[in-house]
């Protein structure tokens, strides 16, 4: 078992997250930030208004802060994290093909190192596939109703076109189930879940197992119709909803550009490479301008390569980022709607107890109190979720984008040293020959 | 006019050194270069500004055109501290450079001309207008248009010429002196024969290389600037784009606490970055009137070949012509007709000429066959003169063609830089600012 289990995982558990530079998966560290402050709450949070950093800062902000602030001092914080904090270690890799009469399929290794008590072993290796792993969301869903769950990848990303099996599909997926069940085993309570557990250490995974399992809550939400209208969401429900629908339309937006500015530079690329191929013709013809003219078709070459590989960054490890917290929102809206339909059912509910007690005044019946713990958990777990999730988003894309800017600065570096050396070669050349055609060249 | 009176001396020395292109032409390289830059020593010359202006034309129609300002001044005559004089100025349209410039081609057709800046925008790229009036593309054009008179004025030959000189001197009446040098006969006469070069046996082999090398810089000039349009197209694209981050990042700061202020100045930088590629793409713009302006010379190198081609091609006809003089005589000397010839069969049928008849004809003979020696001397001298001086100035131009493309290229390379060298400047910057989120 142990043999089968990732080589990084490491007893610390920090190393292997750290090694891994994958955006999708390094933002992992910050999960921790919320498993300490994040029950405390910050009421108002998305009043729309962006705070000043001279403002006081909450514990959570401040924490964070400090944490950007030093690489290394955080890594040492996250290590006194990890091992306060943390108890479960998934990793998601290795996809392999299955080939059968029925079907054609993908597994993907799931590796669990844990000293949970819940769990029999302290490692586990199983092999499951998309489809389990959607079992898994299902199931989370259904027991977990007030807690926001990570997003899975999409079924197919592009409308059919996809080649599910193609390398590079498999690769983007594995590493987004790979978020997904890292999110779930970092959550201080949906990783306590027993459909995580059987998930994880189940050599056959008993999709029927769960069904027993089935809190009511989720049945009983979908009982209360949709008609029905709130009297009052609290605010900042109210606030969280209008973010969710401003984020989202700004992440399409930048999703669109960034697919935009990739149909730009594989056009770019196209000319490019021709360029660089008309340089070459050129160096063949002439004596002189030759060692110049090849640096330059060289100098084009290596911009098209640091080209090719900027794209592919950007289309491997951008996008698939954006994608996720795209599915995010989705499920964060899902969670809203359900936390709006149970304030509903109570309210409802409650105003029928009181038509009541008015006629035989009899006390407030237990269901309608039952009722209002009820929306006060989701409440809270909630805006718990909500804290984490806005704590994990604002490193997912302060990591995402300065992933970005380094890939442009990177890029740009790559394509500035050729030329400089280019530059040096040939002026090496003329120097000796700069004489008053200068005076022509003033007009420029 | 002051100025005037300060560049008279100039005037009087320049116009001394009218001399004839066969004194020029016995000069070496070296000091042809020096010679050369003799007017541009002596005299400074700019075309300052453009103006537009609206008149009759010769069909009486309204037209609007664009008329360069020449400005000469003498050089390195400013004390220290002195104001420098005020230049000579005089208007100039682009039809009277062309004209000036067919004069040249056809004075002197062992040299390679420099060229005009193009007549109308080429291999232009979705931002540059393709009309004459754009201010772009006239202050381009201004730019190139003092180019091509500081490339005469630089040039061993062409500086010396009195036609240039009074072109930069005398605005009135200039066209008049054009015209009254008669170059637009020499053009007619020429032109006639042209589709001789087709018939050329005996092509020089340099003559064959350096055609068959301008074709080939033609070629590939024009498929560079094309494809540098197109480069510079897609590149504005990828810049433009990331303007759009600028918008959403600065709309999505709005609903951020924490990462609102590093997403707003973010968003500033890729507003910088998508502004930036106008600079760039500008400055870029000028490299390819570098190479522009060699894609034109092409044409002038090969217009040298082809009146290089008139000339073997007289040379050969000459030559021709004289075999068969010489022929003929040969023929009416032994009686025997090699060839079978209308002559051959009037002799058979009608017998023998008198003596005095082949006496007179063979006297006429002799003085074609010597004629035509001498003709073919003079062809002969004519064509090596022609191949020796022409040679001189493409040797010239060779030097001056990879000098300038060097620079070009490194200057492109200097660009290429310090393009890179902003990329990362703003990507740095908005780093700082993601950081800070």
């Amino acid at each position: 078992m142990s043999v089968g289990a990732p080589r990084g995982l490491a007893s610390s558990g920090q190393k292997p997250i750290a090694e891994i530079l994958h955006p999708l998966s390094a933002a992992e560290e910050p999960l921790l930030v919320p498993v300490n402050v994040g029950g405390e709450k910050e009421a108002g949070l998305t009043n729309g208004t962006p705070v000043e950093t001279s403002s006081p800062a909450s514990a959570s902000s401040l924490f964070n802060r400090l944490q950007l602030d030093d690489d290394l001092e955080a890594d040492v914080r996250d290590l006194y994290a990890s091992t306060e904090t943390r108890d479960l270690f998934v990793t998601v890799d290795d996809p392999k093909k299955h080939v059968s009469t029925m079907e054609t399929y993908i597994t993907y290794r799931v590796s669990t190192k844990t000293s949970r008590i819940e769990f029999d072993l302290p490692e586990y290796c199983v092999r499951r596939r998309y489809q389990d792993f959607d079992w898994l969301r299902i199931k989370l869903e259904e027991s977990q109703p007030t807690h926001l769950i990570p997003p899975l990848p999409e079924k197919f990303v592009m409308k059919g076109v996809v080649d599910r099996f193609s390398e590079e599909f498999v690769e983007t997926r594995m590493k987004a189930l790979d978020k997904f069940l890292k999110r779930v085993a970092d959550h201080p309570v949906l990783s306590f879940n027993p459909h995580l557990n059987a998930f994880l250490s189940a050599k056959d995974l008993n999709k029927r197992q769960g069904l027993a399992l089935l809190t009511k809550v989720g049945e009983s939400v979908k009982h209360v119709a949709g008609g029905y209208k709130l009297r009052a969401r609290p605010p900042e429900f109210c606030a969280m909803g209008e973010y969710l629908d401003t984020f989202s339309q700004k992440l399409g937006t930048i999703d669109r550009i960034a697919q935009r500015i990739l149909k730009e530079q594989s056009e770019y690329l196209t000319e490019l490479r021709e360029y660089g191929t008309v340089y070459s013709s050129w160096a063949g013809s002439e004596e002189e301008l030759r060692r110049p003219l090849e640096g330059v078709a060289g100098c084009v070459a290596t911009c098209c390569r640091a080209l090719e590989d900027q794209s592919e960054n950007m289309s491997q490890d951008f996008l698939p980022v954006l994608r996720e917290y795209i599915l995010y929102i989705e499920s964060m809206k899902n969670v809203l709607r359900k936390r709006d339909q149970t304030q509903a059912e109570y309210e409802g509910r409650l105003e029928a107890a009181i038509l009541r007690k008015q006629e035989d005044r009899t006390p407030m019946p237990v269901e309608v109190e039952k009722c209002q713990d009820k929306v006060e958990c989701f409440n809270a777990d909630l805006k718990a979720d909500w804290e984490r999730w806005q704590s994990n988003k604002r490193q997912d894309f302060k990591q995402l984008l300065t992933g970005m800017a380094d890939k442009n600065i990177n890029h740009y570096e790559k394509i500035h040293k050729p030329r400089t050396l280019c530059n040096r070669d040939s002026l090496f050349v003329l120097t000796p020959r700069q004489y008053n055609n200068r005076l022509i060249h003033r007009s420029s | 006019m002051m100025a005037d009176s300060a560049s008279s001396e100039e005037v009087a020395v320049i116009g001394n050194t009218d001399i004839t292109s066969v004194e020029s032409e016995n000069n070496l390289i070296n000091t042809m270069v020096e010679r050369g830059t003799a007017l541009l020593r002596k005299m400074e010359i700019n075309v300052a500004e453009a103006e537009k202006r609206t008149g009759k034309n010769t069909v009486n129609m309204q037209e609007t055109y664009t008329v360069y300002l020449i400005e000469i001044r003498p050089a390195e005559t400013v004390p220290e501290g002195g104001t420098p004089a005020t230049p000579d100025t005089l208007w100039r349209r682009y039809s009277e450079f062309e004209l000036l410039r067919t004069y040249l081609l056809v004075t002197y057709p062992y040299i390679i001309i420099p060229p005009l800046p193009e007549k109308r925008a080429e291999f232009v790229w979705h931002k540059l207008s393709a009309d004459n009036l754009d201010p772009d593309f006239v202050e381009r054009r201004r730019v190139g248009l003092e180019n091509f008179l500081l490339r005469v004025a630089s040039h061993p030959v062409l500086s010396n010429d009195k036609i240039f000189f009074l072109f930069l001197t005398e605005e009135k009446g200039w066209r008049e002196s054009v015209l009254d040098t008669g170059f637009q006969d020499k053009v007619d006469s020429r032109l006639k024969s042209l589709s001789a070069m087709f018939r050329v046996k005996n092509p020089d082999k340099r003559f064959t290389a350096l055609k068959q090398y301008s074709d080939e810089l033609n070629t590939v000039i024009s498929q560079l600037l094309r494809v540098r349009a197109k480069v510079a197209d897609r590149l504005y694209g990828v810049y433009k784009v990331h303007g759009n981050y600028g918008r959403v990042f600065s709309e999505w700061s709005a609903i951020e606490k924490e990462m609102g202020d590093g997403l707003q100045s973010a968003g500033h930088h890729m507003d910088t970055y998508a502004a930036s590629i106008d600079d760039i793409l500008e400055e870029e713009e000028h490299y390819a009137d570098q190479l522009k302006e060699y894609l034109f010379y092409t044409e002038a190198v090969r217009s040298v070949c082809r009146k290089h081609e008139l000339i073997q091609y007289e040379l050969e006809m000459a030559a021709l012509d004289l075999a068969h003089k010489k022929q003929q005589k040969e023929e009416l000397v032994t009686g025997t007709v090699r060839v079978f010839s209308l002559k051959g069969m009037t002799s058979k049928l009608f017998g023998q000429e008198s003596q005095e008849q082949r006496e007179s004809r063979l006297a006429a003979l002799e003085q074609g066959i010597q004629e035509g020696e001498e003709s073919l001397k003079e062809k002969n001298t004519e064509c090596q003169e022609f191949m020796r001086t022409a040679w001189e100035d493409i040797e010239r131009f060779k030097e001056q063609k990879d000098k300038d493309l060097r620079e070009a290229l490194i200057s492109y390379a200097i660009m290429q830089i310090s393009m890179c060298k902003k990329g990362i400047q703003v990507w740095s910057n908005a780093k700082e600012c993601f950081n800070k989120m």
